[in-house]
């Protein structure tokens, strides 16, 4: 690399000072700005991670987005049947997003127990998290064999192509989730699951609330309003 | 430079620590090479599409000729569209991205500097993907943006779509986390004092280009997914039979589409926004008119799609609402014309190579958004639609706007990247051939299509009175290829004899220019302070910029040049990673199992074994005195 070093910058840098309050007090930036390559925290005040997982969720609302406008408007074209009517079953379909809304409630008591330092009880909570959305894939794949037994397949009509694709895209993003938490919890027995991991433990738990309210509009959608509508 | 510190070894592979050679390349997360890894990666499938227009441009040069068959036909069309727009224009934008934007922003590298690798492996092996697909029975051939049912297995027998599909996913994907990446690293990483209202230009165009994919991408990941059950699980999104709509993938494709001639578009803005300066010695006229207009160019972006299926049958109503909102777009669109001219106006001007195309840019850029919008009245785009008269209008924005917009990029920045001095005499000389080449190519598509000739069709019969002007355009093609041949010859020579560029060959205006050329690993010695617009050219003409304000006092000094500076290590993970997907998209376009799941183990392994890795660190030494 010495080669890259013969031609000297020019005298353009500010004054020297340090990347801390001096500078921030003059500009008004309050955290300073992107010191070195991997600096937490930006001039935004939010953590680079932290921002690139909105960032990714807001794409991802989009994803979603075009699979619910499609489910829409193929709603009711189906050439044949089963129909939604003869097959969804609302009372046990709220019982698993009861279940998923209490794992995203044990996520909450999670990073909350991991942000005191609190390690036990985060260890606690984030397993309680992954097994409650074990619990919702349950549900699911109870549901899926019973549709299949009654005669829906992705390709018998319109309804089964999007029902399939839209809620089993949704458990395949609640699966990852399941992996991505137990990923931590068995990182946790190494490396623990206090402070220090309470920033990689929220940020897994804003894909899974994001994920958790996915399936609210699913089921709000889906299920609720073609029975009840 | 002296490397002083070693990242401690965790996880299952050792950290590579090499700088320099081979592995240095394959495992380097620095964003200049990155950058550079694009812009040759990019070139290259620019030479592969050019020469598959050239082979179609001579099919059609004579009526009834045989060169290609029309099923041979029909995969060039797609393989160069798709080329084109994904595998060389984007990625040139991206080869400036990567390479400027911690140099514009006074930064050190991005926000993830890993994803980044990942993201060019990952549009690498994409195009590889897309390209292997000649070898194995037959490229995609239903267009570039693939309308349903053409696509569909029951019309669609071969694997050529299967390679579509999978290739383009890559390729989203690549492009989905570039824009997280970047959008992150403007956010949060720019210097102090670098307001967003003190922003280069171009970094606004990125801006607005990163939002753009963020938002559009998953509109065709979903159309393409939709088209892979279908294809593979026999689901019936496009299947009229059991109640499908082919239009359905229209209004996703276009959803995404037309923000994508945006996103191909901005970046070329904003290279020329800083050019222009530049080269008339005055800053941009209108500054924040020009954001503004930026902005909402993105914004609009999202409500015209369905210009492009007027001829669909959506009725008057929607026609009329999507005409009227694509002439909207106009607007902003002429006001940043009108603010580049007035940049020129009264400007010190100095014709580089880099300003001429900068103003091939202006003129051709206009012709193709008149063209527009002659399109976007919906009666009159009734006569317009599939035929050449389209064809002349995407080629003057995409080549008269964008790619002479990029070709600016290079011929500024190219100092900056290597060290030396492109050719100026050989550059004009290009830049001559070229413009002449390419209106000769493509102004005759306009007559062409007003006679009636249709997109896409391998052959016409001699009575239907097209040849004359399609020789002539066959003809224009190869004076083109000669301008792009000047060029190529230009960086050969330059890259070996050329003049040692210098810090601050143009005498500009922002941060890169006060650094070396090329830049140091770490960019620069210290952060800048930045306190007006202009940062660099302020510092060299202080009576001429006003400075916003007095940069603040001095106080202790910067412990990093002093300590050695930080920055991420290079990590086989990136490839490795992109490496997983792609066997595992391998295996989906031949339906293998065994191949799909290796590809998801690799992929979650990979994934774990990043995160484990961690970002790492090296510490290094700056050198010299700044
Ligand atoms: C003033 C701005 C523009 C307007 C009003 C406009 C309008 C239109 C309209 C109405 C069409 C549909 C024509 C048809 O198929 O019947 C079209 C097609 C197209 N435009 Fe533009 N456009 C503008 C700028 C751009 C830019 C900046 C780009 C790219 C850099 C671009 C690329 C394309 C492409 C690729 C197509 C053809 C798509 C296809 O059918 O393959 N346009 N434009
Ligand atoms: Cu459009």
């Amino acid at each position: 690399m010495a080669e890259h070093h013969g031609t000297g910058g020019h005298a353009l840098q500010g004054p020297a000072r340090g990347p801390g309050a001096a500078q921030a007090l003059a500009v008004g930036h309050p955290q300073g700005a992107g010191h070195h390559a991997h600096s937490e925290v930006g001039v935004t005040g939010i953590d680079n991670r932290k921002l690139g997982m909105w960032l990714f969720l807001a794409s991802e609302c989009m994803f979603f987005g075009a699979f619910i406008v499609a489910y829409i408007a193929y709603q009711g074209k189906s050439l044949s049947g089963p129909t939604p009517e003869e097959l969804l079953n609302i009372p046990l379909t709220s019982l698993s997003t009861f279940v998923l809304l209490m794992s995203s409630l044990a996520m909450v008591l999670a990073v909350q127990a991991a942000q005191q330092d609190r390690q036990a009880d985060a260890r606690k909570w984030l397993l309680a998290t992954a097994l409650l959305g074990l619990g919702f894939l349950s549900f699911q794949a109870y549901e899926y064999t019973h549709f299949i037994h009654a005669g829906l397949t992705l390709s018998v009509n319109l309804f089964g192509t999007t029902f399939y694709t839209l809620t089993g895209l949704h458990g395949l993003h609640v699966t990852i989730g399941v992996g991505w938490l137990l990923a931590l919890f068995l990182r946790s027995l190494k490396v623990g699951l206090g402070r220090a991991q309470a920033l990689s433990l929220e940020l897994a738990g804003l894909y899974w609330h994001f994920v958790d309210v996915v399936w609210i509009v699913i089921f709000t959608l889906v299920y609720l309003m073609s029975v009840l509508g | 430079m002296a490397v002083l510190e070693q990242p401690r070894q965790v996880g299952l592979l050792r950290r590579p620590t090499s700088l320099t050679g081979f592995w240095s390349w394959v495992t380097t997360v620095d964003h200049k090479r990155i950058g550079i890894l694009y812009f040759w990666t990019a070139f290259f499938f620019l030479l592969v599409g050019g020469i598959e227009a050239l082979v179609m441009r001579l099919q059609l040069a004579h009526p009834d000729l045989e060169l290609v068959t029309g099923d041979r036909f029909n995969e060039l069309v797609t393989m160069h569209g798709t080329t084109m727009i994904f595998l060389a224009v984007m990625p040139l934008s991206s080869a400036f991205f990567n390479y400027m934007l911690p140099l514009l922003i006074g930064a050190r590298d991005v926000a993830f500097p890993r994803l980044n690798a990942l993201s060019y492996w990952l549009y690498l092996f994409g195009g590889i993907l897309l390209n292997v697909s000649w070898l194995f029975g037959g490229a995609p051939n239903a267009g570039w943006f693939g309308y349903a049912p053409l696509t569909s297995s029951v019309y669609n027998l071969g694997r050529g779509i299967d390679f579509w599909i999978q290739g383009l996913q890559l390729l989203g994907v690549s492009s989905l986390i570039s824009a997280i990446n970047f959008i992150v690293t403007i956010f949060n990483m720019r210097a102090p004092g670098m307001s967003l209202m003190r922003m280069p230009v171009f970094v606004w165009n990125q801006l607005a280009t990163s939002f753009l994919l963020l938002f559009s991408l998953p509109a065709v990941t979903v159309a393409l997914i939709m088209l892979m059950f279908d294809r593979y699980f026999g689901a019936n999104f496009f299947n009229a039979a059991k109640g499908g709509d082919a239009i359905l993938w229209q209004h996703l494709f276009w959803v995404f589409g037309h923000p994508e001639v945006y996103i191909i578009i901005l970046p070329a803005m904003g290279i020329v926004s800083e050019v222009l300066p530049t080269f008339s010695r005055k800053p941009l006229f209108g500054y924040s008119a020009v954001v503004f207009s930026t902005a909402l160019i993105a914004f609009l972006a999202f409500g015209v799609w369905s210009h492009h299926m007027f001829t669909v049958g959506q009725g008057p109503v929607v026609n009329t609402v999507f005409a009227l909102t694509t002439m909207t777009i106009a607007i902003p669109t002429g006001v940043k014309i009108f603010n580049w001219l007035a940049t020129l106006w009264g400007g010190s001007i100095r014709f580089t190579t880099a300003l001429l195309y900068s103003l091939g840019f202006l003129s051709m850029f206009t012709i193709g958004g008149l063209s527009g919008v002659m399109h976007s009245a919906a009666a009159s785009n009734l006569q317009q639609h599939d035929t050449y008269f389209v064809v002349a209008h995407f080629h003057y924005v995409l080549i008269g706007g964008a790619l002479f917009g990029l070709f600016a990029g290079i011929y500024y920045w190219f100092p900056k990247m290597f060290g030396r001095m492109l050719d100026e005499r050989l550059g004009k000389w290009g830049f001559w051939v070229m413009l002449i080449g390419f209106n000769v190519t493509f102004f005759p598509f306009h007559f062409l299509g007003l006679l009636g000739m249709p997109r896409r069709i391998y052959t016409y019969p001699a009575e239907l009175g097209l040849a004359r002007w399609n020789l002539v355009s066959t003809i224009g093609a190869f004076i083109l290829s000669v301008g792009i041949l000047i060029f190529l010859v230009n960086v050969w020579k330059s890259l070996r004899y050329g003049e040692k560029a210098g810090p601050d060959p143009w005498d500009g205006r922002t941060l890169e220019w006060s650094i070396p050329s090329p830049p140091p690993v770490y960019n620069f010695r210290r952060i800048p302070y930045v306190h007006t617009r202009d940062p660099h050219w302020a510092r060299k003409y202080p009576h001429l910029a006003q400075a916003e304000e007095p940069p603040p006092a001095a106080t202790a000094a910067d412990s990093e040049a002093e300590h050695g500076i930080h920055l991420p290590s290079p990590s086989y993970m990136p490839i490795l990673l992109a490496l997983a997907i792609t066997v595992g998209a391998f295996g989906g376009v031949f339906r293998n199992v065994p191949l799909v799941a290796l590809g998801v183990v690799g992929t979650i392994v990979s994934v774990y074994l990043w995160s484990v890795e961690g970002e790492g660190g090296i510490v290094v030494e700056p050198e010299g005195d700044a």
